[in-house]
């Protein structure tokens, strides 16, 4: 089986080089579910976000035609190894435990981990602030190791297959608190449905589960392709556009080094 | 028109319904088109097996038999999701494989292939007893008599046990073309963007999740009803010049 | 002993020693060293699965008598909603119906503080009661149409003569009507109640860690995908082998008419 793999993988590393020229896309895989303000789908059938004009400009800047493809998150690496898509780029955060199975380019964002609860909730985000209260999560994320390793026993979790899913039952009062990216929060707390809600603050940091920041996901192997996103990625912070498409949806950058 | 949605508190709805952006009915039509389109080349490809299927189980050796009978009841006992996942994820791995292994490069699997492979492996596990059950139903005599002029093996089943045996099928067939639709909503969870998902992702993003989720079931309902309207009409088709079979109610 | 020996052809026992063969090559060359750890979750998620089979199949089951009955024999009024829910529910994927009960009416709550006072409160908060609904009325809306048949199906004569004897209403229903129909339902109702086993991995999607969930979740944590999915299949093909040992013990212990 190994062999095989290691085989095919180094085949299709080899078909995907050429076929940088002979114009075959690059399919990108994102999460098929709304998660502004990075990814969302509008009502034209299009998607749109940050994260979709990083995707962009990076394609461009590698000289790669790419494809954006949806897939639902808690299939996305079995759907990259598996060769339905050829990158993640899904605000996935780098991380050992991935890295076993993915390889990763170079990061293009990094935000810190908070929880989020009811106004009037006295939750703080630590084991003991939430012990004996019931903290959704989403599936497959850094989200769901930590809250595994820190919080499961004397809080409830409860996994979502999307964050908004979560987001939802937090709103509807079905559970007391979720845990997630400031960012996508804090759009969150600051939109009409989020309104009864606030961030309490950003959980310890532990750098083996919450990871470097997040990159482009690629198969094992496929150095190639990792390189030209690592070169665009590279290109699109050099020449500001990074900078450009960041001033457009946040006040500040959310890429820290 | 406009005055009575008003009437009845119904604009918004109707905005958010509407065709063209930034209404969402556009988005929930295209889903119900890929829908259509999965559930049409699953129903297919499911026909294709099922035939395969019940030739193989009344005609086959011994093995070939064996090995039908553990494709049909498998099928039939694991739920149809997680025979989705395991076919979504072999099946793809699998062709590239051998694509690879032939020196081809990748080869592109298209969303809407996909799910018609996966669904209709499905389909064609029930196809094969429904199809099996009909063919039994011909009287053998037919059949025999069209071996008897010499008839190939192909021609028979094209000119005699395929039409005689339609009156028999239509009525699982068309349960099945039924379950086909609804099965599709199961490839929302692989994140297909058909009928299903293209509705939660309009109701979470308008948060709107009465209105859509009630506009999609009338899709589905509308798409159900129609069907088996159409099917009634070919199986009185398909029975034309055969004696009534009715007996009251069932 | 001779159904044994009919059973083993030559071409089975070698089909056999084939399954056998896959097997230990599972068993070695696939990962299984998640099993220990997840086995405790594991054994919880398929007591739930089974447990939500159970309690749907039951209530399901209850309300699909008086649906059947208003179609095969109820007047306009009772027969025509009992018909359109029944087409409704057919006529809809079950993802829809869990998604509308669990994501619509939650949708509902913040507008309604009083809802999160009421006592029903800790209820709704969980989501087994959205799958258990959502599952019931699902089973109902199939049954219902099977029962109407049957129902219907009865000869007339026997509740004619019944009804000539004297017996009172209900006891003809409960003595000579429900049990024919019952009887010729019964084959269908193993095969209607395995379609349902099939149906409740859909409840995974709104946070019920059943048996389905638990494979998601070794997916989820160790990326180990075939794995889990394979024994998901095996423990589920055993679940409806038990159903159908279930039905035909059932079937034995119901009288059969001779023909």
């Amino acid at each position: 089986m190994k062999p095989t793999h290691l085989i095919a993988a180094g085949i299709a590393a080899l078909a995907l080089a050429a076929g940088a020229a002979s114009a075959e896309p690059v399919k990108i895989g994102i999460a098929a579910e709304p998660y502004p303000p990075f990814a969302s789908p509008d009502s034209a059938g299009n998607w749109v976000g940050w994260e979709i004009e990083i995707i962009e400009a990076v394609c461009a800047a590698a000289e790669l035609d790419c494809e954006i493809t949806p897939v639902a998150w808690d299939g996305i690496i079995p759907s990259l190894t598996g060769q339905q898509i050829d990158a993640i780029m899904a605000s996935m955060s780098i991380t050992e435990d991935r890295m076993q199975t993915i390889d990763f380019s170079d990061p293009y964002y990094n935000t810190p981990t908070v929880i989020v609860a009811d106004k009037s909730s006295d939750i703080t985000p630590t084991p003991e602030g939430l012990a004996g209260k019931i903290l959704g999560i989403q599936a497959s994320t850094i989200h769901q190791a930590y809250a595994q390793k820190y919080f499961e026993g004397a809080t409830e979790l409860r996994t979502y297959q999307t964050q908004d899913e979560a987001n939802q039952d937090l709103v509807a009062g079905r559970i007391d608190a979720t845990q997630a990216d400031s960012i996508a929060m804090a759009d969150f707390v600051a939109s009409d449905s989020g309104a009864c809600c606030e961030i309490k603050g950003a959980v310890a940091d532990d750098p083996v589960i919450l990871g470097k920041g997040v990159g482009a996901g690629v198969r094992k192997g496929d150095d190639a392709l990792r390189e030209s996103l690592n070169a665009g990625i590279a290109a699109i912070l050099a020449d500001g556009t990074h900078e450009a498409i960041t001033a457009k949806y946040f006040t500040e950058s959310i890429f820290n080094q | 028109m406009e005055h009575l949605a008003e009437a009845l508190g119904l604009t918004q709805t109707l905005e958010l319904l509407s065709l063209s952006p930034p209404g969402w009915g556009g988005n929930l039509l295209r889903g119900l088109a890929n829908s259509l389109k999965i559930a049409f080349g699953a129903f297919g490809f499911g026909l294709v097996l099922g035939l395969l299927g019940a030739s193989g189980k009344l005609y086959g050796g011994p093995v070939l038999r064996d090995l039908l009978a553990i494709y049909t009841t498998v099928v039939r006992a694991v739920p149809e999701l997680v025979l989705i996942l395991i076919l979504y994820y072999v099946g793809t791995d699998l062709i590239n494989q051998a694509a690879a292994a032939m020196g081809y490069g990748r080869v592109e699997i298209s969303g809407v292939a996909a799910g018609i492979w996966v669904l209709g492996v499905v389909q064609g596990a029930y196809a094969t007893e429904i199809l099996r059950g009909a063919i039994l139903a011909v009287p053998p005599g037919q059949i025999e008599a069209a071996r008897a002029f010499g008839m190939p093996p192909l021609m028979t089943m094209r000119r005699v046990t395929i039409p005689a045996m339609l009156s028999f099928a239509l009525p699982g067939l068309a349960n099945l073309w039924l379950i086909a639709t609804k099965d599709t909503a199961l490839l929302a969870i692989v994140g297909f963007s058909e009928l299903t998902l293209e509705t939660k992702q309009a109701a979470s993003s308008t948060r709107a999740y009465f209105t859509f989720f009630l506009s999609a079931g009338a899709l589905y309902l509308i798409v159900t009803l129609f069907s088996a309207a159409a099917f009634r009409r070919l199986e009185g088709w398909a029975r034309k010049g055969q004696p009534s079979l009715k007996r009251g109610t069932t | 002993m001779t159904a044994l020996r009919a059973f083993l052809l030559p071409h089975r026992v070698v089909m056999i020693a084939v399954a056998l063969g896959l097997v230990v090559w599972a068993a070695v060359a696939m990962r299984w060293d998640w099993i220990p750890k997840y086995a405790d979750l594991a054994l919880l998620g398929i007591w739930r699965t089974i447990w939500i089979l159970v309690v749907s199949v039951i209530l399901g089951f209850l309300l699909a008598v008086p649906l059947g009955l208003a179609q095969a024999v109820g007047p306009w009024y009772l027969s025509a909603p009992a018909r359109g829910f029944c087409t409704i529910i057919r006529g809809t994927p079950l993802l829809l119906q869990i998604w509308l009960l669990y994501y619509g009416l939650g949708s509902l709550f913040p507008q309604f503080p009083w809802i999160r006072e009421s006592e029903l409160w800790p209820y709704l908060r969980q989501a087994w009661p959205y799958a258990i609904l959502a599952l019931t009325l699902s089973y109902a809306g199939y049954e219902g149409e099977v029962l109407r048949g049957a129902f219907a199906g009865v000869p007339k004569g026997q509740i004619e003569t019944a009804q000539a004897f004297g017996m009172p209403r209900f006891t003809t229903f409960r003595r000579i009507w429900f049990p024919q129909a019952i009887q010729s339902v019964l084959p269908t109702l193993a095969g209607e109640t395995i379609l349902q086993l099939k149906a409740t991995p859909l409840v995974a999607s709104i946070t019920i860690v059943e048996i389905y969930a638990v494979a998601s979740r070794v997916r989820q944590d160790t990326f180990i995908v075939y794995e889990p999915l394979l024994l998901l299949a095996v423990i589920y093909m055993i679940i409806a082998g038990a159903i159908t040992l279930l039905f035909r013990w059932l079937e034995s212990r119901v009288p059969v008419k001779s023909r």
